[in-house]
């Protein structure tokens, strides 16, 4: 589904991906976790199309189409979605016809008709129910005046609503206590199946407790360095990030001399 | 100004033609020549007048504009069905270049207490009193040429009079529409509403143009809030781009009266808003919002002035403007607190937006404060379409243009969000949105 080989990117002239290379196949959870710093969110934002970020070399392959040559919007229509850290606050856009534009937009690059306003909302209540989402939120402008944890929350409410193929959820744990955590959670689980593939970036291997990764990699320096299953998530739990950079530094000296 | 400024010859000869016509009181034939007097002192302002710095008439000077013959242009009910709000408002004064239309318009049927005539059946019935005893004691004192040159042409418009304790739930609709049958027309509409003491209304104004031409449409309206009166003003202009419009609005309100102002501006080639508003009796409640589209070379130039005249009154201003291409904004919004205003409390914004790095904005708060315990606030900000935002709506699947029209409508959106009468919200959201999806190349 997704080939990343090599990828390099940099923000005002700053390298942050550094020769990233990752496959995801269809069915798949991958945990990417990793110091701070280390360009997990630079990767969800590269792959989303953020064009602050210049890809700098590598290639991106995405069903096997170059991804990095196509719009934020087209990347979108063909099913990949991006759960930001930080969701925007757009006052006076509100949430259902943010929603209805997304929906229909992408349904219109797929060739269907758009969704009339009856199935629209009917297809809002029942996903608004997973992720505990209030009718009155949809109501309001995008995210603004949204706590930490309906921001969240309404990402994944976004997800459900826009079916996608490849949903990569960048830190959407941080900043959630354990009920939020689990209602985000239980979102990604009613959405994971054997047609999608999830890329998980988080801090935390707290949120691996409730949603259990195929692969977890570790990203330090812009490069993956290790990867494994979800063991090697609650080894990192256990054993901090300093064993694994020492590491890194040593192979980095050894390679130097 | 100089005092030496005279009328260009076109509107003499039109004022001497407008005179010479039967069936009009004395009073008024001197009231419209001490408008035209009044005129010919201030002359045509020019960009050296502070008022005017950047808003440049000389091609409304320059042109030889004519009023209107007495037979118009045929306008059908189908071709006005965009802009009348039927369902809504189902009284309706309708003028086709500056004449008003009988077939047009649905005035019958009103309740007992409420009177919507023309300024011609009002001056032939029994609120000529009325009618002189409020025409133009306020918009004299604004000393504004245009203005002046209003009174001078005086002879058509809508008259409203809501009386004491009436409430009317359904908007009364006033529209103006400009045909471009003829080139080069003037129209000098003048509307009087009246909201007696405890009254309650809702009025549209609407200008229309429903061709590309040029003419010079120069309205001045009169607003009367009563004590405990409740107005709701909406002021909508699409006038052919082509267009001039010049407008002023006078407000006067009585103790603990209610006034929402809502002021669109869409069309014209070169727009001139002046609303002032005096609030003259204490707990009056002030809201003057306007919002300003300008493409092209449009010029769009709002000037507001709100009167705190008495003590514990409010005023909440919110103006936006969107310009694109080489599209030019000006506000001025002067807040005057007088000496024994206190406990006034006082709120402007004006925010615009810049959608192309040739368009301009000029804006200037204005704040005079002669008390000394009022509460008064001011912001003013100048920007570009938020990034962040842009991308976040593409990462849903949604298209840059449609992205960009969405965030732009919803930046306009705040200036009209408090209108009541739901329907004409919604057109001029839909509006906003198509205008700028158009926009985008």
């Amino acid at each position: 589904m997704l080939e990343i080989n090599d990828l390099k990117a940099a923000i005002d002239g700053k390298t942050i991906l550094n020769g990233l290379t990752l496959s995801v196949n269809k069915g798949e959870v991958h945990a990417i976790m990793g110091p701070n710093g280390s360009g997990k969110s630079t990767l969800s934002q590269v792959l989303a199309g953020h064009e602050a970020f210049d890809v700098t070399g590598g290639s991106v392959t995405y069903e096997g189409a170059d991804l990095l040559g196509l719009a934020p919007e087209e990347r979108a229509q063909r099913g990949i979605f991006l759960a930001f850290q930080y969701p925007v606050e757009i006052p006076g856009v509100t949430n259902t016809y943010f929603l209805k534009a997304a929906v229909n937009a992408i349904r219109e690059a797929r060739g269907e008709e758009p969704l009339d306003a009856m199935d629209f909302m009917t297809m809002m209540r029942a996903r608004m129910k997973v992720v505990g989402i209030d009718a009155d939120l949809t109501k309001r402008s995008v995210n603004e005046g949204f706590s930490g944890g309906e921001k969240k929350r309404n990402e994944i409410f976004q997800m459900l609503m826009l079916e996608p193929k490849l949903a990569i959820l960048d830190e959407t744990d941080s900043g959630l206590d354990i009920d939020a955590l689990k209602v985000v959670a239980g979102g990604v689980e009613t959405y994971r199946g054997a047609e999608n593939a999830v890329i998980m970036i988080t801090h935390y291997q707290r949120l691996l407790d409730y949603i259990q990764p195929d692969f977890v990699h570790v990203l330090y320096k812009g490069r993956i360095v290790k990867s494994g299953d979800k063991d090697l998530a609650l080894y990192l739990e256990e054993n901090g990030y300093d064993w694994l950079i020492e590491e890194q530094e040593k192979k980095a000296q050894e390679a130097a001399v | 100004m100089t005092s030496t400024a005279v009328a260009p010859d076109y509107l003499t000869a039109s004022f001497d033609q407008l005179q010479a016509q039967n069936g009009v009181p004395d009073w008024l034939r001197d009231l419209r020549q001490k408008g035209l007097n009044s005129f010919r002192v201030q002359g045509f302002p020019t960009t050296r007048d502070e008022d005017w710095r950047f808003t440049d008439v000389t091609p409304i000077v320059k042109a030889q504009f004519q009023l209107s013959p007495a037979a118009t242009a045929e306008v059908t009910a189908g071709e006005l069905a965009e802009y009348t709000f039927q369902d809504v408002a189902p009284t309706l004064v309708v003028f086709v270049d500056g004449v008003w239309s009988r077939p047009l318009s649905r005035m019958d049927s009103m309740p007992d207490g409420v009177t919507v005539q023309t300024l011609t059946q009002a001056l032939a019935g029994d609120q000529a009193e009325l009618l002189r005893a409020h025409l133009d004691g306020q918009t004299q004192a604004a000393g504004n040429p245009f203005a002046a040159l209003n009174t001078g042409f005086l002879a058509e418009g809508a008259v409203i009079r809501v009386g004491a304790g009436k409430q009317l739930s359904e908007p009364i609709h006033l529209l103006y529409v400009s045909t471009g049958a003829a080139e080069g027309l003037m129209m000098h509409p003048r509307n009087l509403i009246v909201a007696e003491r405890g009254a309650s209304a809702i009025v549209l104004e609407s200008y229309v143009g429903l061709a590309e031409s040029t003419y010079l449409c120069n309205p001045v309206t009169e607003i009367v809030v009563g004590e405990n009166a409740r107005l709701d003003h909406y002021r909508t202009q699409r006038e052919s781009l082509s267009a001039y419009h010049v407008s002023t609005t006078q407000v006067h309100m009585d103790r603990d009266a209610h006034l929402t102002s809502h002021a669109v501006s869409i069309g014209g080639s070169l727009t001139r808003n002046a609303v002032n508003a005096v609030l003259d009796g204490e707990g009056c409640e002030c809201t003057l919002n306007g919002l300003y589209l300008g493409a092209g070379r449009q010029l769009v130039d709002n000037h507001t002035i709100i009167e705190h005249a008495k003590p514990r009154c409010q005023s909440h201003e919110i103006y936006k403007g969107i310009l694109d291409d080489r599209a030019q904004g000006v506000f001025n919004g002067r807040i005057h607190v007088h000496h024994d205003a206190q406990k006034t409390d006082a709120r402007q914004t004006n925010r615009a937006l810049l959608l192309s790095d040739r368009a301009r904005i000029n804006t200037k708060p204005e704040l005079l404060i002669f008390a000394d315990d009022v509460k008064c606030t001011h912001g003013a900000t100048i920007g570009q379409l938020d990034p962040d935002a842009l991308f976040y709506l593409q990462a849903r699947g949604i298209g840059r243009d449609q992205a960009r029209a969405m965030l732009t409508a919803a930046f306009g959106g705040e200036a009209i969000d408090d209108m009541q009468v739901e329907p004409v919200r919604e057109h001029l959201s839909n509006m906003m949105r198509q205008r700028f999806t158009r926009m985008e190349v």
